[in-house]
């Protein structure tokens, strides 16, 4: 009894609740012109405009190994680094809390292998993905005897005290993936960016659909600076080619969640003609829920794991895959012991960051490896590949 | 001054069915008059297909929330059964009923535990069930090194993907659909027997169930098991319709109290009934879909969720003092 009255409370406030439309899903009625909604308060245009620079910059390098290329390389002294070998290697890790960080760890991994008669020792120390932890971490490493310091932070802002009071011990330290802020590391090594993969994966879905299509955008969770570029960079694209993007939500990176909202949206507007994605891991699902449906599937973007550029080949989708490379893990490794051998190094290093499109998918599916892995893993020449990556 | 009075409403019975029929039946004419298409039957059988796992988990909290306890754990308990279903097939087609049969033990093995824990060592349901969320959660994120391995077979997936096709006059009809009417009817078969009504009695009064000479231990710890076997059930076709993630499960424990609730099921046991539960998880379900047609953000999902919650504990409140 009373819960009717409660329920149609709700009922009713579900009617009032017509015209809203705030924020990240907003409707085309909402007069926003394209739908994309405000801009991200992580857009910082200045650093924008370097990575979509970046992105047709030519690297410098070893050709054929993009863990070794850098891109505009402003080369730093490490003279007074350099120290007889064989080395104690120390790496603090922000966690191994996803597939990304479980390839790329197994990658550095085989990076230390190639070089076992120069590190004599590789620690290991793993913060499951909580600062607190890896303030401690990095402070036990200190009194540890490391030569050099590699650290893959979890925050960038909370873990920049304990960079610079790794620096001021004296040994070198490396920063890879997500930064930090100071300019006391040796280097800072990462790929282009989370702008440069928006960008392009927005580029295409704008190229390849047809004129005037319905966009549907598909992000993982909001507030995530590294999400946060993609989107924005993409939000920066899509208004300027005037797509008219009818949906922004998040998925919560889960699959079931996905297939939902693209169905419904399918169901609201009849048909999609293009998908964006910030990242790969349910661009599967997006791409089920197209087929359940019994729709063709529009041009759509994923990431370089296996699962999504196996559906990619086996469906013939029209598709591309911007990468976050994984590669970069073996670079920290690289650096460490060039810095150790008092060569120069680039600061800040920036890896290229290549993009698998129709004309190279080939190159990156290999069916015999697992679901999660991700290809541009630079890997395969590593000892125990592809077993180590299973 | 006068003391809140009950509140109560000319005409519906207790735990009656009618306030959720008519609550569905409002939310229906709203959905048609936005999108006539939704009737169309290729969208309403896609539509009972994918609601069918949470209509399976609210039949289950059905049976724990009337014997007056909660299960909190069976969002976990559904991840933790893809991860595991996902770990075992590992792409094998062979490999599909047996672990479907493990999945099954799994989850009765679970449901037991639950009950065990809650009637023998008098932990009250809500700790007990948190505990093994936990417990579970914990697990599986260990077993796995925070990634899950291996992947299910279309095989395996084809309960909750596929569908008869060609069905006259309905186009194709859904096996999770399938599933859940022979599921249901289980259900009801089950709460219209004595077991159903012993669990009643002993949510409703366990003193007196218990000096009336029945075993409430015995009544609580089949209904864990039941709700545990209902998430496995929900675990397969929802394995099945989006493949392995971590997020497979994640608040569907909240969906299906809250379905439940909806439904006329009163939290703190003793009223209600499983039909209610399943009316409420697929009045919940058109809310949504309704909310997605009007543009609403799916983001607001759970503040909903928890508005319902909220009220229908206060409005439960409201008629301790009738009792």
């Amino acid at each position: 009894m009373t819960v009717l009255v409660v329920s149609t409370l709700l009922v009713l406030a579900g009617c009032a609740t017509d015209e809203p439309t705030t924020g990240a899903s907003s409707s085309p009625s909402a007069g926003t012109g394209s739908g994309t909604g405000k801009q991200s308060k992580f857009f910082v245009r200045a650093d924008y405009d370097k990575q979509l620079a970046l992105l047709d910059t030519a690297p410098t390098g070893p050709a054929g190994k993009p863990w070794e290329q850098a891109l505009n390389p402003a080369m730093v002294k490490t003279a007074k680094y350099k120290k007889p070998g064989p080395h104690k290697i120390c790496f603090s890790n922000a966690g191994l809390n996803n597939p990304w960080r479980q390839v790329g760890f197994k990658t550095m991994q085989a990076e230390v292998d190639t070089h076992r008669d120069r590190i004599s020792e590789f620690v290991h120390v793993d913060a499951e993905g909580k600062d607190q932890k890896q303030i401690a971490d990095i402070n036990d490493l200190l009194g540890k005897g490391c030569d050099a310091l590699i650290v893959s932070p979890n925050t960038t802002a909370t873990l920049t005290p304990a960079v610079e009071a790794a620096c001021q011990k004296g040994l070198p330290v490396i920063v890879f993936d997500r930064g930090v802020d100071t300019t006391c590391p040796v280097t800072f090594i990462n790929p282009i960016g989370g702008y440069g993969f928006g960008h392009v994966a927005a580029e295409f879905v704008t190229q390849k659909m047809k004129r005037g299509g319905k966009v549907l955008a598909l992000r993982i969770l909001p507030g995530v600076d590294v999400l946060e570029t993609r989107w924005s960079a993409a939000k920066v694209a899509f208004d300027k080619a005037g797509v008219d993007v009818v949906g922004v939500e998040f998925t919560d990176g889960d699959p079931a969640r996905t297939k939902k909202i693209v169905n419904d949206y399918i169901q609201r507007y009849g048909t999609i003609d293009g998908v964006w994605m910030d990242a790969g891991a349910v661009a599967g699902a997006a791409v089920e829920a197209f087929e359940d449906a019994g729709k063709p599937v529009p041009p759509i973007n994923g990431e370089d794991q296996l699962d999504f550029l196996k559906l990619w080949k086996e469906k013939k989708l029209t598709a591309i895959a911007p990468t976050y490379p994984t590669y970069q893990w073996r670079t920290p490794v690289i650096a460490a012991l060039k810095i150790l051998d008092g060569e120069q190094v680039p600061n800040p290093w920036k890896l290229p960051q290549p993009t698998i499109t129709q004309d190279n998918l080939d190159e990156y599916v290999d069916p015999t490896m697992p679901p999660l892995h991700y290809a541009m893993c630079g890997c395969t020449d590593l000892p125990g590949y592809p077993k180590r990556w299973k | 001054m006068r003391i809140a009075r009950p509140l109560r409403l000319p005409g519906f019975r207790s735990g009656s069915l009618a306030p959720i029929v008519v609550i569905l039946a409002v939310l229906l004419v709203l959905l048609s008059a936005r999108q006539p298409d939704f009737f169309s039957p290729p969208s309403l059988m896609s539509f009972l297909g994918r609601s069918a796992p949470i209509v399976l988990l609210a039949a289950g909290q059905y049976f724990v929330i009337v014997s007056g306890e909660l299960d909190l754990s069976v969002g976990s308990l559904v991840t933790a059964q893809v991860v595991i279903a996902a770990r075992l097939i590992d792409g094998d087609p062979s490999a599909g009923w047996p672990v479907v049969v493990l999945l099954l033990a799994f989850g009765i093995a679970v449901g037991l535990v639950n009950g065990l824990v809650t009637t023998w060592l008098r932990v009250p349901s809500f700790i007990t069930t948190l505990g093994m969320f936990l417990i579970l959660v914990g697990a599986v994120y260990l077993w796995s090194d925070g990634a899950p391995k291996g992947g299910l077979s279309d095989e395996f997936r084809r309960l909750g993907r596929s569908a008869f096709e060609d069905v006259p006059a309905l186009g194709r009809i859904p096996y999770a659909l399938v599933v859940l009417l022979a599921a249901a009817t289980l259900a009801l078969v089950l709460t219209r027997a004595d077991f159903g009504r012993t669990l009643v009695a002993v949510g409703g009064n366990p003193r007196t169930a218990e000096l009336s000479g029945v075993r409430v231990w015995r009544a609580k710890t089949m209904a864990f098991v039941l709700s545990g076997l209902a998430a496995t059930l929900a675990a397969v076709l929802i394995g099945g319709y989006s493949g392995v993630s971590f997020q497979a499960g994640a608040g569907l424990e909240f969906g299906a109290i809250t379905a439940a609730v909806l439904g006329g099921v009163a939290l703190g046991g003793g009223r209600g009934s499983v039909v209610g539960a399943m009316l409420g998880a697929l009045t919940l379900e058109t809310l949504f879909t309704l909310m997605n047609f009007y543009g609403v953000s799916g983001a607001l999902e759970p503040a909903v969720q928890g508005a319902i919650i909220l009220f229908a504990v206060a409005a439960a409140s409201f008629r301790v003092p009738s009792r």
